[in-house]
């Protein structure tokens, strides 16, 4: 049977003692909850689907030099080579791809004149797109060649006709086809763009957005870039991708040494390019892992540590106890609870100052609202910390003796 | 006396080598970990060029009222329009519309591919607004923002390159295939964030050197590299776009003293309502102006990762303290018999007090010790987490050293405090019935 009053009144004769175990549970909470829900989070956005054939897919980050009037025809040249390549399953040449980082942006209305729908990413594409990046539509059709325009580096996007990503299509046409309907992209003067197809998924160039969900709005337009430079997109066959991390290139320099190829992520594998992405994001994930079981540790062992002061304390009075007949689980039992009261005080204040760390950090660095479920886990796993923790100390103070009742100290 | 308590600490520390040890282990891994945090923070947030910071102001001129603007916030930059408008008015000592350019070098070697060097669109007044070291010649003139010379001042880094090192004012370089004459070097800056690029990686990105006449660099329909916003149509054609309402150009000016920013505060205030009575600007004249850490902190130039991180990691360290609390606290009391010995024998509060302090101050050092260990290991890791540009700014140097021993030291005093109060209010005459 838990005997409550009589700890609690033993309790109030070491109040610093269990305030100082009770705060650190408390803060320890604070810090571990929140935490864990940073991780969370950014493991989550490390793990969103790009919805590209990722493993098969390579990029060269092209810039011409020159007379900017060859620039188009250079393209062209380059690209039709990377296509005839060995080992090339199909290329295309583009400004962005999923997670290469913030690009072009451009507002988006379904009226014209009225406010913006919030801005999307901006994809430029030809006919093989779809096929390089390995996506599937889920309504509508592929560009046809005869539908592929060009663009002047500081060029309109309303092309008269687009492809959507199917997260922006459920946002701006909820519950309805989007094929077939039209946007507005860009200045106010934008001309219309009909949708003639829905991709299935496809994941913004910026890693940055915001858990908003704008990650996977994109907007895919059927233009040439008439731009001094380029992103050439490969999706290599089984097996060819190494081989063509050499042999792209060098078919670009063997057409042409006027140009640039940036050094070092001017070529890169697409798992390297997300890779390099989420570096931060890992980063943070580990070091917030890394802080909570460093705390969880250093709570634990300051609990063994005023725990064994107290039970040395009381040898004396543990020993009378024993003598008046309380057996040695009795004594167990007695500490356990007593820790797991002051736990169980500290747990209270802890959720109280995890909600106002919370409240500051979505202040501070607009992250979402701290889910209970963290709270619940972290005060669970803190119970069970203490628990084991004084286990020890609350052994021992079992096998104190009863004879130690006699003794002078 | 010090010398003697000193001696006593260690004594004591040494009767105790498990707790003893766990509070210099909690101590140091606190404090690493604060300061590890710290120095990515001081080093992204420092201020770049702290002589000058608070005279150099960047104007914004909101050309697209409440439709088109960023909240209520004029658009981060100017349209070429408005910025040439500032330049000839000429109302700040010094000032320079800039914005940044993507300039191919080619090589003599036509194995070779070529190279690609950010550079800017600047006026003369730059170099002196920011203060830049030449290493060689110096800045174009007046009459060459004017005449669009075609003149180039080069970093060092690409001055190594081309030119071998060599002094090379006055000879030619390949610029996108135009030729430019060098009329200086200057020493690669080197001020982290650079406040006037923040567009690239947040300012911390790999930069080169390259200064170019701004009215050269419109006239040969010179890109800008930073990013455009264009919320009105312009019509195609750079020239077109650079005459459209499309917003890319940033305008700095030099204003030495409160009296001349609050001056040039009104003339922008002015400028706008003359726009707005011409009919360009259908709103109230909506301008700012800040000078480089306003602009830093505006831009969020500090990686939320390190401000997050910073926060975390002081938490921990409150909690490493609360810890070093309870810990000293059963010590200090287990040695009440002894104090209470000590305090009959005549030594007075103050005595007590010293006494404990100095103990908890020797594991304070002991933990600053394992603090600037597990630092430098910490510095080790940091690449983890931050970018490779933001991660190398971030150094162990002796001031953080010092930093580092000094927390360690000073935290542990503070929570020394508690327990060695209590130590003091040992009663003797009771210590001494008991046992």
């Amino acid at each position: 049977m838990l005997q409550i009053r009589p700890i609690i009144h033993a309790l109030r004769r070491h109040k610093a003692g269990a305030i100082l175990i009770g705060l650190q549970i408390a803060l320890t909470l604070a810090v571990v909850c929140n935490a864990l829900f940073i991780i969370s989070s950014r493991i989550e956005r490390i793990s969103r689907p790009t919805g590209v054939a990722e493993s098969e897919l390579m990029y060269v980050l092209n810039r011409w030099v020159g007379d900017p009037a060859e620039f188009p025809a250079r393209q062209a040249a380059d690209l039709a080579a990377l296509r005839s390549l060995p080992g090339v399953a199909d290329a295309y040449a583009t400004n962005a791809m999923p997670v290469s980082g913030d690009a072009w942006q451009s507002g988006v209305r379904i009226k014209p004149g009225t406010d913006y729908l919030g801005s999307v990413a901006v994809m430029f594409a030809d006919d093989h797109a779809l096929n390089t990046l390995g996506v599937r539509l889920s309504e509508g059709r592929n560009f046809r060649p005869d539908e592929i325009g060009s663009i002047d580096e500081n060029g309109s996007p309303d092309a008269p006709t687009v492809m959507i990503t199917r997260a922006l299509a459920e946002r701006l046409f909820p519950g309805q086809p989007a094929t077939g309907k039209i946007i507005y992209l860009g200045n106010v003067d934008a001309k219309p763009s009909t949708i003639i197809g829905v991709i299935d998924r496809l994941q913004s160039p910026g890693t940055s957005v915001d858990e908003s969900g704008s990650w996977n709005e994109v907007v895919m337009v059927p233009m040439h870039l008439a731009w001094s430079g380029a992103m050439f997109v490969i999706r290599a066959r089984p097996g060819e991708l190494h081989t063509l991390l050499k042999s792209a290139p060098a078919a670009l320099k063997e057409i042409s040494r006027r140009r640039i190829i940036a050094e070092p992520d001017g070529v890169s594998t697409f798992t390297d390019l997300r890779e390099r992405a989420y570096s931060s994001d890992r980063g943070l994930a580990w070091m917030m892992g890394g802080i909570c079981l460093v705390l969880l540790g250093v709570t634990a062992a300051g609990i063994v540590g005023l725990t064994s002061f107290w039970v040395g304390q009381r040898r004396k009075q543990i020993g009378v106890r024993r003598a008046l007949g309380a057996t040695r689980r009795d004594i167990l039992t007695y500490f356990l609870t007593e820790n797991a009261l002051i736990t169980i005080g500290g747990i209270v204040a802890g959720v109280v100052l995890a909600a106002i760390l919370n409240g500051w950090m979505m202040v501070t660095f607009e992250t979402a609202r701290l889910a209970v479920g963290y709270v619940v886990v972290g005060a669970a796993v803190l119970l069970v910390l203490g628990q084991l923790a004084v286990l020890a100390p609350a052994m021992r103070a079992s096998r104190v003796p009863p004879v130690e009742a006699t003794r002078s100290i | 006396m010090l010398a003697y308590y000193f001696q006593l600490g260690v004594m004591s520390l040494r009767r105790n080598p498990v707790l003893t040890l766990l509070m210099v282990v909690v101590i140091g891994v606190g404090v690493a970990a604060s300061m590890t945090t710290y120095a990515v923070f001081r080093a992204t947030s420092a201020d770049p060029i702290p002589g000058k910071s608070s005279q150099l102001f960047i104007a914004h001129v909101d050309n697209y009222g409440p439709h088109g603007n960023d909240e209520g916030e004029p658009v981060k930059w100017n349209t070429w329009r408005d910025a040439m408008a500032l330049q000839q008015a000429h109302q700040a000592p010094r000032q320079s519309a800039l914005y940044p350019i993507a300039v191919s070098i080619e090589s003599e070697d036509p194995a070779q591919l070529a190279q690609l060097v950010r550079g800017y669109a600047v006026f003369t007044d730059i170099f002196a607004m920011f203060d830049m070291r030449f290493v060689y010649g110096g800045t174009w003139s007046a009459q060459d923002d004017e005449a669009r010379s075609r003149v180039v001042v080069i970093g060092r880094d690409v001055n190594d390159r081309v030119f071998g090192g060599a002094n090379s004012v006055g000879r030619e370089i390949d610029l996108d295939g135009k030729r430019f004459r060098v009329v200086g070097v200057v020493e690669r800056f080197q001020a982290r964030p650079r406040f006037f690029d923040l567009d690239n990686r947040s300012g911390f990105g790999d930069m080169g050197d390259l200064y170019m006449p701004f009215n050269r660099a419109i006239e040969d329909s010179r890109q800008p590299a930073g990013g455009n916003v264009c919320n009105r149509p312009s019509e195609p054609g750079f020239q077109n776009f650079v005459r459209s309402e499309c917003v890319f150009v940033s305008f700095w000016a030099e204003l030495p003293d409160a009296a001349a920013v609050s001056r040039y505060r009104n003339f922008l205030r002015d400028y706008a309502a003359g726009q707005q009575s011409a009919g360009r600007f259908g709103w109230a004249p909506n301008v700012r102006l800040r000078n480089v850490m306003q602009w830093l902190a505006y831009r969020h130039v500090v990686p939320p990762e390190a401000r997050m991180s910073v926060v975390i990691a002081l938490a921990f360290l409150v909690i490493c303290l609360v810890n070093t609390i309870g810990i000293l606290l059963a010590k200090f009391m287990r040695r009440a018999p002894e104090i209470g010995v000590r305090r009959a024998l005549g030594a007075s509060r103050r005595e007590i007090y010293l006494q404990f302090l100095m103990e908890a101050a020797t594991v304070g050092l002991a933990g600053g010790v394992l603090g600037v260990v597990l630092t430098g290991v910490g510095m080790l890791g940091i690449g983890l987490v931050f970018e490779p540009a933001i991660a190398k700014l971030a150094h162990l140097d002796l001031s953080l050293l010092a930093l580092t021993v000094a927390v360690a030291l000073l935290s542990t005093v503070i929570a020394a405090f508690y327990p060695t109060w209590r130590a003091a209010q040992v009663q003797p005459a009771w210590q001494l019935k008991s046992t």
